[in-house]
This record gives C-alpha cells, structure tokens and sequence, in this order.
C-alpha cells in the first residue's frame, strides 16, 4: 500500500520485543521455561510461514529443516566436539543445503503433489535419523553436556543452561528472526512472493523469475527453521527423531494457521495461543491431541485467517 | 521494407497439439515503431501465435527472432526483461491486490533491472503513478483490483504492461467486453503509446483495427493469410471471403 | 533354510502386506479420483476398522469365526459411517478445496487417534483367526488364514472393480471423476456421489484392518505405516488410477516383504520413501499410468 506506516510497524514490533525482554525479569520461573521454548518454536513458526503463508506453498515436511538445524548443530558439537556457535552456523548449512535440495526437486510439481512430496522428503529424513542410530541414538536421542553448550564471548562466557541466559538468548534468535521476516515482507522480495501466491503466471509475463523467487522463498524458509532446530539443541540440550516426525511438520502448519498466516506477528501468536491451550486442557483432560485435532478442523472450517489476519481484516489493515 | 531490420521477425514457426497445427511454418516480421493488428477468425492460431513469440509457449518447430538476437529457448521472463510486455486474453490481475500493487510490480521490475539497487519508495510511487495517470486509472490507486470495473481492469491490465516499459506491447484482444466510449478512449491511449513502443494487437472489433492499424495480418487456419495496409485488406476477395463477411 | 524356500516364504508373506495394501490403496485412489481429495485420515480408517473389530469380536464370543465374521460386516458399516459424517460435517463445507481438506483430514486423523487411545487404551490386542489350519508345504508350515487374506482381498478388489464398471453407482462415481460439471448438468447428484466414495473408501480401509489383526494385533498407532504405503502405492500406480493401484499394491507388497526379509526394514522404508518423491517428481503420472489429463 501507499500508506507507508513504517514508523508504526517498527513501533508496534520493536514495543513486542521490549515487552517479551521486561517479562524476563516479570515472569514466574515456570512460565519464563515455556516462553523461552515458544519463543524458538516460533522462529520456527515464522520460517514455515514465509513458505505457507506469504508464497502460497503448503509444505507438509518442514520438520526436516527443523531436524537438519537440530542435528547440525547437535552432531558437530556432540561427536566433533565443535564449540556451540560454530555448531549453529553447522545447523544452518545443514537446513540451506537441504532446503536447495529439496526446493529444486519439489519446486518441479504443485499442489496436491507438493504436499506429499515434501513429506515423503521429510519422511526420508526422520528415517535417516533413525537408520544412523548409532550416532543419533534415534528417538531416544542425545543429551549435550551442560559445559559443551557455553557459548564463548570476548570477557564473557554464556551459559545457556541458566534460565534467564536461556530466555534471553531465546529472544534474541526470536527478534533477528522477526525482523528478518519484517524486512523480507517490505522488500521487493515479499511483494514478488506474494504476488506469486496470488497469480503465478502473471509474475512469468510481468519479467519475474518464478522459479528462482520460490526456491529463494524455501531457502529463507529453510534456513529460518533449522536456525530453530539448532537454537533448540543449544538452548534445550536434547536432540530427538521425534522432532523429525510428521507430527513436527504439522504442528508449524497449526500454529501459522491459528495465529494468522500471511503476517509477520502470526506464528509468534499462534505458537503462544496453541502452547497455552495445550497447557491449560491438558489439566482437564490428557487427550492433548484431540485439542490438536478440533483445532485444526476449526480453524480451517471457520477462521482461516487466524487471529492476527482476522485482525488485519477488521481493523488494522496496516499490520504487515 | 527490407531495408531496416526488423523489431521482430519469426521464420517457419509452428505449432501443434496433438495432432493439429495451430500455428503452421509462419513468417513474420514487424518492424520498429508499427502498430500491427492480426486478425482472424476463432481457432486461426492467433493467441498461439504471440504466445509463441512472448514464450508462454514452446514452438514445436521455427525460430523466433527478437532485435537480433535468437529469443526462441529463452524463457517467458526473460523475453519480458529483454522488452516484449503481454497483456492477457482473459483480465489477469491480481485481484487481492490494490490497483497501486498491482502496477508497482511492473515498476519495480523495471527499477530493479536498470541496476540502481533497491528500487526506492518515492521513484516507485512515480513510476506507479505516471502508468495509472496514462490510462486514467489515477483516481483508483487504492482500490482492489478484483473490485474495479471490468472495464476498469482492462485498462490496468494495460498499464501493468506500460510500466514495464516495452519494446514490443502484444495486446490480446484488449478492447473485448468495453463499451463504445471506452473503445474511443482505448484507441487514444494506444496511438499515444505507439509513439515510444511497438504495438502488436490481436483484435476482433474492425473499427478499432481500421482506426489504429498501420499494417494488418490476416490469420487463417494458422497460416498467414495475407498482409498489407487497411485498405488493401479490405480490398482483398480472400480476406473478405475467409473472414470479413464472405 | 535355503534360499529358494526363505523366497517363496518371503513372497508368501510379500503377497499377505500386497493384498491388504490393495484394499486400502484401493479406497486412497477412489477418494483422491473422484473427489480429488488426499485423505490423510485414511490410515486411522484402517485403525478404526481394527479397533472396532476387536470390539466386535470381544462382544460375539462363541466360536472365533463367529465373531470374525460380525466384525467383517460391522466394522466397515460404522467405519464408513464415521466417514460418512466427517465428509458432510467438514469436508463438503469446504468446498474440496484442495489444501482445506488436507489440513482438516490431518485434523481427522488426530482425533480419530486420540480417541482410540482415550476409550482403546495403548494396548495392542489381538482378534483370534476364524480357522487356524495350517498349511503344510515340503519346507515349512504356512497359516491357511494368510491365504485366506490373499483370497479375500483379490476377491474384494475384483467386487469393486466390478461395481465401478458394471453397476449404476459405480456409473455415477466414474461420471463424476470424469467431469464434475458436466455430471451436475447432467443431474448426477455428485453431493451424494461424494459421501458415498468417501465412505466407501474408508470401508475398504476397515476391510482390510478387519482381515490383518488376526495377524497383526490392533493399536491405536497402526494407521500410520499403512497409510504411507497407500500414498506409495497410489503414486506409483498413477494418481486416481484403479488398475495402476492395484498392480503398484501388489509391486509394492512383494518388494517390501521380500526386502525387509533381506535388508533393514528402516533402509527399505527409506529407499523406497525416496523413490517414491522421485517418481511423483519426475513422473507424477505414476508408473503405470498414462498422460496426465
């Protein structure tokens, strides 16, 4: 739009992340556990979202870009003994390579297609963790020592296994991620991908490499997740299969969809709403994936916009 | 005239689906600064035809030749960068986007081609706005595209392929579904874009084809039927036998 | 045993995975033909099927081929009803739009699940076989209720092929897959063109879970492997395809018994996984069928 409401949409995102820093020191100890771990799922949330929502491809695998985060960084710094940045730059090489991979062999059908095929190719991974148990431990998985995960400044030495580093360090990859994402959305880029989304062959004859613009889309995407998946090993110490599953290809799909897909501060919304809906039912009830599932049909029956897109529509046309 | 060389030229281009030859071993030159018209009854061949030469699709045999240079592996969107600009049959814009956005993807492609780094806000909103004013879209920068009139969006269609800044404008029937005071309109606006562009048009309203048409091509069963000046094309018995009214 | 006896045996059991792989892969193709819906929730059909068999033969008691065969006629009856719901409650209300209704049957499947685990529990259990005659060939004894299945399920599949080509009902789903609109102009009514196959679809799905927990035991976690077998199975048969769904059932079933006798079943699952994204990427016709449409 015209209306460039640039001084508000930086006001707006940089007042969420000054208000999620002042609850590091307001929260309870429990509740500052659970917004550490939200905070890097929905990085992962926002990566998913740059695919999904702003380039129109529904990807039914990204829990391998996850994984491919996860285990690079895990794996270099468990068996190769790496210290834990270069780990995380190990994890998102692992996610980049794979999502070029992938997005070249993927990008070739659409739709329906598309959809199994990224998750067969997730499927492949996840089997892959599993077949390598001996350096994985599969779905058992690997513990990462305490001491291997300290991150080494000039004077200073972070420990990510005290809880306000932790959270700390959680909002930091959170704000590069949703700024990163804000940037992309106002550049060229996000106007090109969106106006994908909306007619592909108009793109072709207004001069836009279609192609390229998709496979640069899950690239950003790719890499995005796996600095999730890698944020997740280092911050939590724990690297999995599960998190290879199916199911971790759908819960990004559930938590974009629930906070509104197509906007930059939907996955963070939704990755909070699902996390705390999950919480609270689950002390009635451990039938926590009949809450998954209700929500799913729901939300797609009646509110496929979400909470943030539904607000965008009513009343804030601006939000970007 | 084969003296200049010309803007755009295709040798023994062809065509078929299956086992019908929608375009059959056409010859075609349009020289620089033309409006030509192609004309022709339903199924002569000739949305193929430009589709061949804007690249949406791959000639099954022939060559296409663009300001010299052999476009015919190139593909669609690159012919676009390199100056051939294609306005859709069927209106095709984006709907869900305002009539500013819509343009504005033409205009940045452009800036982002001419190499001056990120387009900036104010040459793009120049740009956006020197393309609406000129097919009197101005006053509807702001509305979504799907809510404009029909004719409306014809007309947008039109200034997304202007702001690209074209070599070669193809118009695929762009008067169809306009009324009478729009045509008038219409026909102003391409007399005015010919002066810095080449105009290629496909069109079943003779009116505007006499009125704008420097040169016409007569299509027929995906040949090239005949080609001459508006009056020698009236003029012709094959023409008026195979389409004018025979 | 010596290899030629270790492969018939590896075939025989290539051709047990092979015929109930038919069945539910039969029901994918119909559902994603007709209705071009990818059913994600077809899996827990097959779970569904199974648990309610269980149910069904636990209730009977009596002579085991008594309550087999209640659980053969009720377990598909109240599977297909369940789908039959799900489609008019969510899917027709979304319009079949492609990735609307693969988001809400993955929603399906969840909830299908979890019931399972709520009011089934996490235990596997077993339907006793209706017969338990064994079979006995120069090398080893076979279990006669594993051919029973091969028989069974060749039967059903050569039922429903002929039911889409021979009846009025089959008519109308094959009009419908054809051209939707022009099976509305022509007053089929493809509403209830569309609840019928997915019923019928899921139908099959609980068939083929009915034939296999005399085998295989029932869990609420069984629909998954299933599943992405069928999706193996449909794609390289070619997408909505019958024939090339059969034919890539029996293809499939073989390689992975006789694979997974040989080589580790995860390698296996995992090579033919690849495969399989590699065909639908450069061939998504599948392998046996002709030009996309």
């Amino acid at each position: 739009m015209r209306t460039d409401g640039l001084a508000r949409i930086v006001a707006l995102h940089l007042g969420l992340v000054l208000l999620l820093l002042a609850l590091n020191w307001l929260l309870p100890e429990y509740h500052r556990g659970v917004f550490s771990r939200i905070l890097v799922l929905a990085v992962f949330a926002m990566g998913y979202n740059v695919m999904f929502g702003y380039t129109g491809l529904l990807s039914l695998g990204h829990a391998m870009f996850f994984a491919a985060g996860l285990y690079g960084a895990g794996l270099t710094v468990y068996h190769l003994g790496w210290p834990a940045p270069a780990g995380f730059a190990a994890g998102l090489a692992a996610g980049l390579a794979l999502a070029l991979a992938v997005g070249v062999l993927a990008l070739r059908t659409t739709g329906v297609a598309f959809m199994i095929v990224t998750l067969m190719f997730a499927q492949v991974i996840y089997l892959l963790t599993l077949y390598f148990t001996t350096y994985t431990r599969g779905e058992e998985g690997l513990v990462l020592a305490p001491e291997d995960r300290f991150i080494a400044l000039p004077g200073a030495v972070l420990d990510p296994t005290d809880p306000s580093t932790r959270y700390l360090l959680a909002l930091a990859l959170f704000a590069a991620a949703l700024a990163a994402t804000v940037a992309i959305v106002r550049a060229p880029f996000g106007r090109t991908l969106v106006a994908i989304r909306e007619n592909e062959e108009r793109m072709r004859m207004l001069g836009y490499d279609v192609f390229a613009n998709k496979l640069a889309a899950v690239a950003v995407s790719g890499v995005l997740c796996a600095a999730a998946g890698a944020a997740y090993a280092l911050l939590f110490g724990y690297v999995g299969a599960g998190f290879a599953s199916i199911q971790y290809s759908i819960l990004p799909l559930l938590w974009v969809l629930l906070g509104g897909a197509a906007t930059t501060l939907g996955p963070i919304v939704g990755t909070l709403a699902m996390f705390y809906v999950v919480d609270v039912t689950s002390g009635y009830t451990s039938a926590y994936l009949l809450v998954v599932g209700l929500a799913l049909i729901l939300l797609i029956l009646y509110f496929p916009r979400g909470l943030v897109g539904t607000l965008r529509e009513r009343w804030l046309p601006w939000l970007p | 005239m084969a003296a200049v060389t010309p803007l755009l030229s295709t040798r023994g281009l062809s065509r078929s689906f299956g086992g019908l030859r929608a375009v059959d071993e056409v010859d075609f030159d349009l020289p620089a600064g033309e409006i030509r018209a192609i004309i022709g009854p339903n199924g002569a061949g000739k949305t193929t035809f430009v589709g061949l030469i804007c690249g949406r699709l791959a000639p099954s045999a022939g060559r296409v030749v663009f300001d010299g240079r052999d476009i015919t592996g190139m593909p669609a969107h690159r012919r676009v960068r390199a100056g051939i600009a294609y306005t859709f049959q069927i209106t095709s814009v984006f709907a869900r986007l305002s009539a500013f956005d819509n343009v504005a993807l033409s205009v940045q492609r452009r800036l982002l081609d001419a190499g001056a780094g990120r387009p900036g806000r104010a040459r793009l909103e120049a740009g956006v706005d020197r393309a609406l004013a000129r097919v009197g879209l101005a006053g509807h920068a702001a509305t979504l595209a799907g809510n404009l009139s029909y004719g409306h969006q014809r007309l947008l269609e039109v200034a997304m392929g202007l702001a690209l800044e074209p070599r070669l404008l193809i118009l695929d029937e762009p008067t169809q579904g306009l009324s009478d005071g729009e045509i008038a309109a219409f026909i102003a606006l391409v007399r005015e874009i010919a002066e810095d562009a080449t105009v290629l048009l496909i069109e079943h309203n003779m009116h505007v084809v006499m009125e704008l048409a420097g040169r016409i091509t007569v299509m027929e069963s995906g040949r090239i039927l005949a080609e001459g000046e508006p009056a020698a094309i009236r003029a012709d018995p094959a023409v008026q036998q195979a389409y004018l009214g025979g | 045993m010596s290899f030629g006896p270790h492969l018939l045996l590896a075939t025989l059991e290539g051709l047990v995975t092979s015929a109930v792989l038919a069945l539910m892969a039969l029901g994918l193709s119909l559902v994603f033909g007709v209705m071009r819906v990818v059913n994600v929730a077809h899996g827990e059909f097959f779970m569904l099927g199974a648990v309610v068999a269980w149910w069904v033969a636990s209730i009977v008691g009596g002579h085991p081929a008594v309550g087999f065969l209640a659980a053969l006629v009720v377990s598909p009856l109240v599977v297909a009803a369940v789908a039959f719901a799900a489609e008019r409650l969510v899917l027709r209300r979304l319009s079949y739009e492609p990735e609307a209704t693969i988001v809400a049957t993955i929603g399906l499947l969840y909830i299908i699940q979890q019931l399972a685990l709520t009011f089934y529990g996490p235990e596997a259990r077993p339907v006793e076989a209706p017969f338990s005659i064994r079979v006995t060939l120069p090398w080893f004894g076979y279990s006669g209720y594993k051919l029973f299945v091969i028989a069974v399920a060749a039967l059903l599949v050569v039922a429903t092929w002929l039911m889409l080509t021979r009846t009025r009902a089959g008519l109308l789903m094959r009009a419908t897959q054809y051209d939707r609109e022009t099976a509305q102009a022509f007053a089929i009514p493809v509403d209830r063109v569309y609840a019928g196959v997915f019923a019928l679809g899921a139908g099959l799905a609980a068939i083929a879970a009915v034939l296999i927990v005399p085998i295989q035991q029932a869990h609420y976690l069984m629909g998954l492997d299933p599943l992405l077998l069928s999706f193996i199975v449909v794609i390289i048969g070619g997408l909505g395809s019958l024939r090339g769904t059969v034919l890539a059932a029996v293809l499939i079933g073989l390689s992975d018994g006789i694979i997974s006798v040989f080589f580790s079943p995860t390698l296996a699952k995992m090579l033919a996984t690849l495969l399989v994204a590699l065909v639908l990427v450069f061939r998504p016709q599948g392998l046996f069928g002709t030009a996309p449409r």
